[in-house]
């Protein structure tokens, strides 16, 4: 067990991607070991959405140099659904609407198709509407949203508690929440950040993408970094978001790029 | 000669054989027979088949095969019987159909033998629908059959129509080729579901005429999911004031099928609303063919028609034809169309597959879900499971792109 906890969860080293032609991510370090949160904060168009979908596989985004492991596997060359089973999560910050699927039925193969990769028992019908009926409402998400089509005609807010619900039923490894406190009113963003301290424990890590220090205040983070032109510029505490709030990302380009990661 | 012209004489010796018996049905035959010695079978060169060849039908000798319906049990409300066996006379029959422009069904027509008649009583109201089962069964020789249905709606009923064509899986090529006349009259409503899901050696032309009379309303909803080849002719004439239509359609085409939709709603009076929902979705190196042609006469005013069909190519080599074709001679209309088509989100496949479906059940199911609108509007739950998982297997069997 210490064997294990010792071992990073995720590892990235000298990580860059382009997206098209373009260079987004110029050279990434990070290490993230089980139990802790990270903060990744930073401009837009600094990369921290590039990086989220790096991790999570999305084919239109090229690795072109470094490594990512996770629980000592490199990751690349896993397609997408073979790193969700094994216990990687992305929330989107745009969650996609599937028309004709209703969310009940997408949840529940999700489910179980990470259920089946772990070995476990699939659920039927009846487990899984048990089970969900409990994860919605740590979220505090309407029952009647399973029935309708996936994030079809939902809100901002219900679209974003989706998400965490998503991520709660799946009880990754790894959860990456890229922006999941964009546009919601402070009474949904605590519910969202009760859901995922819910998941937080000894064996799980989070990555929050945030513009913003308020969400940082229900989900205290252990580390913050912020990222600025494809590097990590800088590396702190949860004080480091607060500093940010105050003076904005302008002092941090005036110093010279951080070396690496927070260890 | 050419294959298409010995094929026609062919088909001439059939509509003479058929012209020797002399029964009531002897003077339409004939009718039938003159359509279609005046046209044959239609080439890519008439504007109405230019995307759809008929060659790989051309090319077989067909033998004449009754059909048979195996109709349920009609529930009360409903009369149920064959032209044959009419109570009283022959019923009216062929006045729906114009035999000059569809040579196909002039072709039914002059080898028609029997048919089907389903007729509503004034104010029945029937919610459980009537279903009839166009089945072939295990053939050994090419055979034709033209199935023949009869609706009449009285005025002030309502009722609901499945016509389900499927086939045995084994046996050669057949060719079905119905003639389906519906005459609703004032106030009546229909609602109208043909299953198409016959095998990969069935060809299929359907020609459906339907005449609404005032505030009548029909609706159709016509599900194509087999078939070498299958051609459907949907004309909808709004004769009365007031009528509605709605028509909705599904069509999949998978290895190298070829399914072909031509609709026509005719705006003849004023006041009346179309509405028309078609759908596809195109695997393999199959071709989908959309024309949907709407017509609002001089004096139609206050017409609201709309069109929309939409497509799915699931790879390269699938291709789609689609062309509206709206004709308007009337001021005070509401009149639109739109066509679409598309591919499977990236962005969708993505969300789905970062969910752990492989990319194969996360296609799938977008798939599924581009159909889910036509199969949620089927009649019963039954009809709703079973076409459902059926379009979901079929889609299924097709191998990535």
């Amino acid at each position: 067990m210490t064997q294990h906890e010792k071992r990073p969860l995720l590892e990235i080293r000298g990580l860059e991607a382009r997206v098209g032609e373009k260079q987004i991510l110029r050279g990434i370090d990070l290490t993230i070991r089980a139990g802790e949160v990270h903060a990744l904060m930073g401009p837009n168009g600094s990369g921290k959405s590039t990086l989220a979908g790096v991790l999570a596989g999305r084919p239109s985004f090229e690795v072109t140099a470094g490594s990512i492991h996770f629980d000592g596997r490199e990751l690349q060359g896993l397609l997408p659904e073979e790193r969700a089973r094994e216990g990687m999560f992305l929330a989107f910050q745009y969650p996609i609407e599937i028309p004709g699927v209703t969310n009940n039925y997408f949840l529940k193969a999700a489910v179980n198709a990470v259920r089946q990769h772990r070995g476990q028992d699939t659920l039927d019908a009846m487990d899984f509407l048990a089970l969900s009926r409990e994860k919605m409402k740590i979220v505090g998400m309407k029952p009647e949203l399973m029935s309708r089509a996936v994030n079809e005609g939902f809100s901002g807010g219900e679209k974003k508690r989706n998400e965490v619900l998503q991520m709660l039923l799946l009880e990754p490894r790894l959860a990456i929440l890229d922006e999941t406190d964009s546009g919601l009113d402070i009474d949904a963003l605590r519910v969202v950040a009760s859901g995922v301290n819910y998941l937080r424990s000894a064996n799980r890590a989070l990555l929050v993408i945030t513009h913003y220090q308020r969400l940082l205040e229900y989900i205290v983070p252990d580390f913050v970094h912020v990222l600025s032109e494809g590097r990590i510029a800088h590396s702190g505490g949860k004080e480091l978001a607060l500093e940010l709030e105050a003076k904005g990302y302008g002092w941090l380009e005036k110093e010279p790029p951080a070396a690496g990661a927070a260890q | 000669m050419s294959a298409l012209a010995a094929a026609n004489a062919r088909l001439l010796g059939l509509c003479d054989e058929a012209a020797r018996r002399s029964d009531p049905l002897a003077a339409l035959r004939r009718a039938g027979r003159e359509a279609f010695a005046a046209s044959g079978l239609p080439d890519t060169h008439r504007e109405e088949w230019k995307y759809t060849s008929l060659a790989p039908l051309v090319a077989l000798d067909w033998a004449l095969a009754p059909a048979s319906f195996s109709p349920s049990a009609p529930p009360p409300g409903i009369e149920m019987f064959t032209l044959r066996e009419s109570p009283a006379g022959t019923p009216r029959i062929g006045d729906l159909v114009d035999l000059k422009e569809h040579p196909l069904a002039a072709l039914a027509t002059a080898l028609l033998d029997d048919g089907l008649v389903i007729r509503s009583i004034p104010n029945a109201d029937v919610a459980r629908p009537i279903e009839l089962s166009l089945s072939t069964r295990e053939i050994h020789r090419p055979e034709l059959r033209v199935p023949r249905v009869r609706i009449e709606a009285a005025r002030g009923s309502r009722l609901a129509v499945v016509l389900d064509h499927a086939c045995a899986a084994i046996g050669g090529p057949r060719f079905t080729n119905a003639v389906i006349e519906i005459d609703i009259a004032e106030n009546a409503q229909l609602e109208l579901t043909v299953l198409q899901r016959e095998t990969g050696t069935a060809f299929h032309a359907s020609n459906t005429a339907v005449r609404l009379a005032r505030d009548a309303r029909f609706t159709s909803r016509v599900i194509t999911l087999g078939g070498r080849l299958v051609r459907n002719d949907l004309s909808v004439l709004l004769a009365g004031e007031g009528s509605e239509c709605s028509l909705d359609g599904l069509y999949l085409g998978t290895g190298a099928r070829v399914v072909d939709n031509h609709s026509l709603v005719d705006h003849a009076v004023p006041r009346g609303t179309s509405r028309q929902l078609y759908k596809g979705v195109l695997a393999g190196t199959s071709q989908g063919v959309f024309r949907g042609r709407v017509i609002v006469r001089p004096g139609a005013q206050k017409t609201d028609a709309a069109q929309s069909n939409t497509n799915l190519l699931l790879s390269n080599g699938a291709e789609i034809d689609t062309k509206p074709q709206l004709e308007i001679w009337a001021d005070d209309v509401k009149c639109s169309h739109g066509s679409a088509i598309g591919r499977l989100d990236e962005n969708a496949l993505f969300y789905l597959r970062s969910r752990a479906l492989d990319e194969r059940e996360a296609r799938a199911l977008l798939t599924q879900g581009f159909a889910a609108q036509i199969f949620a509007a089927l009649p019963s739950e039954a009809l709703r499971e079973e076409l459902g998982a059926e379009f979901a297997r079929r889609v299924a069997a097709e191998t990535l792109p």
